[in-house]
């Protein structure tokens, strides 16, 4: 078994270059908070209709990809499957730069950044988003220690494999947490639903490990480093299970919410006539989220090599964000049924499909939030030993079956 | 270790001495405080300037949270009481450096957050309850005395 | 001349700290009897004016109430200092008309809506500051010192009650803070209750209105409203998620 050498990234020239795009774009994301703090949130698309817009968006994406960066790292420690082992501490790493990057954007939107002190003086614990802010800094704290103890010199396996397995199951209750922010909203159609929950977590798989897969090869062609063949198609091959997960729990929750009636109305708003939404639901999130990325990577001649599987992992983010984007926008965008057996009509848009048009201030803060994530990453492996020289297919054990 | 300490507590010395003086010394840049309406503290100015956001955040609570109306102190009444006119012979808001909370503020250099929500100038009828209070002479004259002290 | 300095120590912390004690519990009342002396009752009533005995609510009759009237949304935005342009997305709205046809039957009726003021309030369970809150007597607020804008309570509310603060405000209602970045919404003119009154929307529907809206005590057996509920029919809107809203309707 090769004996894995972590070494920091060099700053090449093209790395410099990568960091000033990234620094641009956390500038351009700063400029538009203040601006947005200074004349309010009337100058972004959101509205009293649709109060959650784009930044959360991003934010939710950020968060949810967050927990699934670990599974690397988990499949190693926790499940022992060795041949991840070198890659654990870059996933542990990934996680937390992805969760920074989605609190910064969450934080910068609130309509008083100024008083995120308050969230820990005055806690309400019957409230997920108090628990939330618990779970994510818990989720710092754990997986601090988990990246400490991997990297840490004559660490005992035994200790690596118990705070491993911590952070495992903190990161499950931390998207169920997030999932829970939907699952939890009993007065909108398009939400309250349990199954959100579980549904979050497996996006989270999916999502994170796209994440994973395409910053890990880009660092490794950055630095002239080597990925072995089979390592990604094994990994390529998970991505296609969890697209499948994905997938699944989307037509459950379909289908639970098509066989009552009182939901029918905010069913065939995403599944049919919902114009826009309709579209992010088929072709975003069905067909280029999960459908294509399944058959790139379970293609049975060269299937999940290299290329598609890169292919794949993009395809499945831009796919995940469009799933995101459907239930946050979409759900806010179907209206409230407060008087069920009526048409309503009022002032205040009851009754009405809303409309919701980001401006560029949104998708600034959007986009400053994963350069958040990029950037800390980047950092990490420039300032840590946290990549290994090389990631040789030699450690996956031979008896192993390769379905 | 020995030595950082010392020096640590040398610094400490030197800013609270480097604090007294500036309390003894009368400095031009100190503001004018403008003149009240309505009977002085009994608590005091300095007390007052001292306390004043404690009691404000204290029973702002009591009047939010539980309703209570009869508070001692509330910052309408403040604003009525303390409200400084302008050229226009009409309260000035607290965009003005006149305005009675930026005086100091302006010259302690502490943001005041209140004005976000809370109109900084007097609400009319209130004005009106205010100036109709007797003030004794003898309170009147406390009061000037309080001020020019 | 020596002036004071803006920087005095704290002279008698212990006064803040008596009152804080005395006052803050809200199971203590005390009696100042003179300088010095005071007199304690634990477990009494507090002295505020908010009483846990009182649920104020209120009936509209949706049968009085028509579409052509708006005299409850003009005295809510005189009373509380908001107006809301017409078509804006963004701007503000405590109370609203909403004109209503049923998809079968045809039936059309008007009716305002607003806080629906809940018992078991979504905004408060899920605003993670306590920004969201309950008064004793039944009336939901937001302590817009501690709200951080996350606007989690107007995902929740299912009677799109709330609204956001997407500009700069000035000229405030002393009675009616509000500000930037904050969510608000009905406050079932709290001042006007705490003084002994009526919300102004229910002064106005009684006065130019057509006399739809009655407001008291839920908790009264001999209030007029707890006599006309006892003997109408009346339901609270979405009274299938059980949160017991303040404010009922008859005649829907």
């Amino acid at each position: 078994m090769d004996r894995a050498v972590y070494r920091e990234m060099k700053l090449t020239p093209a790395v410099w270059g990568i960091a000033a795009v990234l620094g641009a774009l956390i500038a351009a994301a700063g400029l538009a908070v203040l601006y947005i703090e200074h004349h309010g949130h009337v100058v972004t698309g959101m509205t009293n209709q649709i109060v959650w817009g784009l930044p959360h968006v991003f934010a939710i994406f950020l968060i949810v990809a967050a927990s699934g960066a670990l599974n690397v790292a988990s499949i190693a420690s926790v499940f022992g499957k060795i041949e991840n082992k070198p890659m654990a501490r870059f996933s542990g790493l990934l996680s937390l730069a992805l969760l920074a990057g989605g609190l910064a954007v969450l934080v910068l939107d609130l309509g008083r950044p100024d008083r995120l002190l308050v969230t820990l003086t005055h806690a309400n614990f019957k409230s997920i988003f108090a628990w939330n802010i618990y779970l994510y800094s818990g989720f710092f704290a754990v997986v601090g220690a988990y990246i400490y103890v991997q990297m840490a010199r004559g660490m005992d396996p035994a200790v690596v494999k118990k705070v491993g397995t911590a952070a495992f199951v903190w990161r499950l209750a931390l998207t169920t947490g997030t999932g829970s922010i939907f699952g939890w909203l009993v007065a909108r159609p398009g939400y309250d639903a349990a199954i959100m929950a579980p549904m979050f977590i497996v996006m989270s798989f999916s999502f994170g490990l796209a994440f994973f897969l395409l910053t890990i090869s880009l660092l490794y062609k950055l630095s002239g480093r080597y990925i072995g063949p089979n390592l990604v198609k094994r990994l390529g091959r998970l991505l296609g299970i969890f697209a499948a997960g994905v997938l699944y729990f989307s037509a459950v929750r379909h289908l639970t919410n098509l066989y009552a009636a009182e939901h029918w109305d905010v069913e065939s708003f995403i599944l049919f006539s919902g114009g826009f939404y309709t579209q992010l639901f088929w072709i975003g999130q069905v067909l280029i989220g999960g459908v294509i990325p399944m058959l790139l990577l379970f293609k049975h001649t060269d299937g999940a090599n290299r290329g598609n599987v890169l292919i794949a992992s993009v395809l499945i983010i831009i796919g995940g964000f469009a799933h995101i984007y459907g239930i946050v926008i979409g759900g806010q965008a179907f209206p409230l049924e407060i008087f069920p057996n009526y048409t309503a009509s009022s002032s205040f848009f009851d009754g009405q499909i809303n409309g919701y048009t980001p401006t560029l201030l949104e998708w600034a803060l959007g986009l400053g939030g994963v350069a958040v994530t990029l950037l800390l990453t980047g950092l990490g492996v420039v300032a840590l030993r946290i990549l290994a020289m090389n990631l040789s297919d030699r450690n996956i054990d031979p008896e192993d079956v390769d379905f | 270790m020995k030595r950082l300490f010392a020096t640590f507590l040398l610094l400490i010395g030197l800013i609270g001495s480097m604090a007294q003086a500036g309390e003894d010394a009368t400095s031009s840049l100190y503001p004018v405080i403008p003149k009240a309406a309505g009977a002085p503290h009994p608590e005091g100015n300095d007390f007052m300037r001292i306390n004043h956001k404690n009691l404000l955040k204290h029973d702002r609570d009591l009047t939010m949270r539980l309703g209570d109306r009869e508070v001692k102190y509330s910052l309408k009444e403040c604003i009525a009481c303390h409200a400084v006119n302008g050229p226009d012979a009409q309260p000035v808001s607290v965009k003005s450096e006149k305005h009675f909370c930026r005086v100091c503020h302006d010259y302690a250099a502490v943001k005041v957050d209140c004005f976000q929500c809370h109109n900084s100038k007097p609400d009319p009828d209130l004005v009106k309850q205010l100036t109709m209070l007797p003030v004794k002479d003898r309170e009147l004259a406390e009061y000037l005395e309080g001020a020019s002290q | 001349m020596k002036l004071p300095a803006l920087n005095t120590p704290l002279r008698d912390l212990s006064e803040v700290d008596r009152r804080e004690f005395f006052k803050a519990g809200g199971a203590v009342a005390t009696v100042a009897l003179s300088s010095g002396v005071t007199l304690m009752a634990f477990g009494g009533e507090a002295s505020a004016n908010a009483d846990p005995g009182k649920r104020w609510g209120m009936l509209i009759d949706v049968n009085k109430c028509t579409s052509d009237c708006n005299a409850c949304v003009t005295a809510c935005s005189k009373e509380n200092g908001w107006s809301a342009e017409e078509g804006s997305e963004t701007d503000a709205q405590w109370i609203r008309k909403v004109d209503l046809t049923h998809k079968q039957t045809g039936r059309e009726v008007s009716l305002p809506m607003m806080c629906q003021h809940c018992e078991d309030a979504p905004c408060v369970d899920v605003c993670p500051t306590e920004a969201s809150f309950k008064r004793p007597d039944g009336i939901v607020l937001v302590d817009k010192h501690a709200c951080i804008g996350c606007r989690f309570c107007m995902m929740a509310c299912p009677y799109k009650a709330r609204s956001f603060i997407h500009e700069p405000l000035t000229d405030q209602k002393s009675n009616a803070p509000r500000g930037q970045g904050t969510v608000e919404s009905c406050t079932l003119c709290v001042h006007r209750v705490d003084a002994g009154g009526q919300p102004a929307c229910v002064d106005a529907c009684g006065t130019t209105g057509n006399g739809a809206m009655l407001f008291g005590d839920l908790n009264d057996p001999e209030s007029d409203i707890s006599k006309a509920l006892k003997k109408f029919n009346s339901i609270g809107l979405r009274d299938d998620l059980r949160l017991n809203p303040g404010v009922r309707y008859s005649n829907l």
